[in-house]
């Protein structure tokens, strides 16, 4: 495996108040990879992304990018980094082609009036070139953010929950827009709420919780690992106990005996096969069911499992 | 390997200055207009009743004072609006996260507040020779003296710009220290005309030497050593660097 474009190591951060945002974390990002952070609120997804981009002063640890130690050569590496702030801050007062093109010169590129307008063309802002930003809705202002992170065309983008309050359109707008942008090579690292979007998006998703990594893995092999199958079967006629017969599934009955609820498998298709068998054993066993409903579970599931699962700790 | 963003710093020294331009009443004509209206005031209406100062008529004589009081106010407040606005929107992230230091910065933020303030020095000596009539007996030393002023307060403004944390504190320094400093610092008069002991206990105000600094380089007299005016105006900027230094490198009230 080739060096990782970002690798944190023991990255500790106390803020004034003795808040502990990060607790020695270890985490090593490859290139062209787009890595998703989960986490609730307060987790510490935007101190890790502050620490690695200059706006939080880590109090231990390292951060190498690139291959260069930040805080000896955080010029050249900050220079390859872009971000994209949680919060809607622009300057309201300036037009979206003056701000983007700042934001380019800011980095340290020459002007390049071609960059720029492709930038504003991929986040349709190009027919609002001129307009002061203040004029523009929330998701446009939203896509000026982006534009501006892009417009010194980054290796390494961070995006801080980049559809937070945005609509479906947008949303999947933007979805299209990272995946060009991973096509491009581009190394991108994301802190979502939205489970699905990780889902959708990532190669690789990190469980973050009280400023501890509690899991990193890639996303097929944490849903096959943490994976479940869950099948609700309705039946004809309710059961008071299980029977004998059935007793070596994983199941159970809910709803006063009306429905078995079957949870097992391991993500690999295993659960169906065995949901399969269990219909198959049903009728052996004389019982009738009326309605069958399965479902596999989702990163959603394997997220709230494994933070439930520490807050039992 | 880069060591310092020259695209960078000229990126906030020119966005800087277009807002100046963007909020031009604000920024360039309001000085000018209330500066007129001191020549009007005291340079034509009271001043032609007043006797000559060290051999200069009572109208020119505050040429230099009046154009210290803009400078000082214009450099503070540009150079305080111009990074408290970003900390106050937000925006202020762009610039943590951009590969620019203290360096940059300083050359963009204070760079651009010290150049309006030149621009504004320009103008309204111009617009002085419309009310009064003065000369500048050593012109190249009065240049770099009102930049070393521009710099110096605009550098002083970056400080209060930081460590103001809403806009009332961006104003209590300019308003209730500055300005009283520099009207009671010989602005109007010379502090010969001060009566005892208060002659001296205006020698223990700073801005004495610099209005009496910039009334040397106009008239070639003053009532303090123009060595000490210089001095103390270089001794001030050092160390307002010195003090902007120490907040980049422990980033008070920029980084968390």
């Amino acid at each position: 495996m080739s060096d990782p474009i970002l690798d944190i190591t023991g990255l500790t951060k106390v803020y004034a108040g003795g808040l502990k945002a990060l607790d020695n974390v270890d985490l090593k990002i490859q290139q062209g990879e787009i890595f998703a952070l989960l986490g609730p609120n307060g987790a510490g997804k935007t101190t890790l992304i502050g620490a690695v981009c200059g706006l939080v002063r880590p109090t231990s640890g390292t951060i190498t990018a690139f291959g260069h130690d930040m805080r000896k050569h955080w010029r050249s590496a900050r220079s390859r980094i872009g971000l994209v702030p949680q919060e809607l801050s622009t300057d309201m007062f300036e037009t979206v082609i003056r701000a983007v093109s700042y934001s380019r010169g800011l980095f340290g590129y020459p002007p390049d009036s071609a960059r720029i307008e492709e930038v504003l063309r991929s986040l349709s802002l190009w027919d609002k070139r001129n307009e002061k930003i203040m004029a523009l809705s929330g998701g446009m202002k939203r896509r000026v953010l982006i534009a501006k992170a892009l417009s010194h065309e980054p290796d390494l983008l961070f995006l801080d929950e980049p559809t937070a309050g945005v609509d479906v359109e947008l949303r999947r707008d933007m979805w299209a827009l990272i995946e060009q942008m991973r096509q491009r090579g581009t190394t991108i690292i994301l802190t979502t709420h939205y489970i699905e979007e990780a889902e959708e998006m990532a190669d690789r998703v990190g469980v973050i919780r009280n400023g501890k990594i509690l899991m990193v893995d890639d996303k097929h092999a944490m849903m096959t690992r943490l994976g479940r199958t869950e099948a609700r079967i309705a039946l004809a006629a309710p059961l008071d106990a299980i029977p004998p017969a059935l007793q070596s599934f994983p199941i159970e009955l809910i709803e006063d005996g009306r429905e078995i609820c079957y949870r097992g498998g391991d993500g690999t298709g295993k659960g169906r096969a065995e949901v399969a068998d269990l219909t198959k054993a049903l009728i052996a066993a004389g019982i009738d069911y009326v309605g069958i409903d399965v479902r596999e579970s989702s990163l959603e599931d394997i997220f709230v499992g494994l933070v439930a699962e520490q807050e039992a700790q | 390997m880069m060591h310092f963003n020259l695209r960078g710093a000229w990126s906030i020294y020119v966005r800087e200055l277009m807002r100046a331009l963007r909020t031009a009443f604000q920024s360039i004509l309001s000085p000018v207009l209330t500066t007129s209206l001191y020549f009007i005031v005291f340079g034509s209406a009271i001043g032609d009743r007043m006797p000559d100062l060290g051999g200069v008529e009572y109208g020119a004589f505050i040429v230099p004072g009046l154009l210290l009081l803009t400078l000082l106010s214009e450099s503070t407040s540009n150079a305080s609006f111009g990074i408290y606005m970003p900390r106050f929107t937000g925006t202020i992230y762009e610039l943590l996260s951009a590969p620019v230091g203290v360096a940059e910065t300083l050359v963009g933020f204070v760079g651009a507040a010290a150049t309006k303030s030149l621009i504004l020095a320009a103008i309204i000596l111009s617009t002085a020779t419309l009310f009064v009539d003065y000369h500048i007996a050593h012109p190249v030393l009065a240049a770099c003296y009102i930049m070393l002023v521009a710099a110096s307060f605009s550098l002083f403004g970056f400080i209060l710009g930081v460590w103001a944390d809403n806009f009332e504190k961006l104003g209590i320094i300019p308003m209730l220290i500055l300005m009283p400093l520099t009207f009671l610092g010989g602005t109007f008069y010379s502090i010969d005309m001060l009566p005892e002991p208060w002659d001296t206990v205006a020698l223990a105000n700073p801005i004495v030497y610099l209005v009496n600094g910039l009334r040397w380089t106009f008239y070639g007299s003053s009532d303090v050593s123009i060595g000490l005016s210089f001095g103390l105006t270089l001794g001030f900027l050092a160390l307002c660097v010195t003090v902007i230094a120490i907040i980049f490198k422990t980033g008070w009230r920029l980084r968390d």
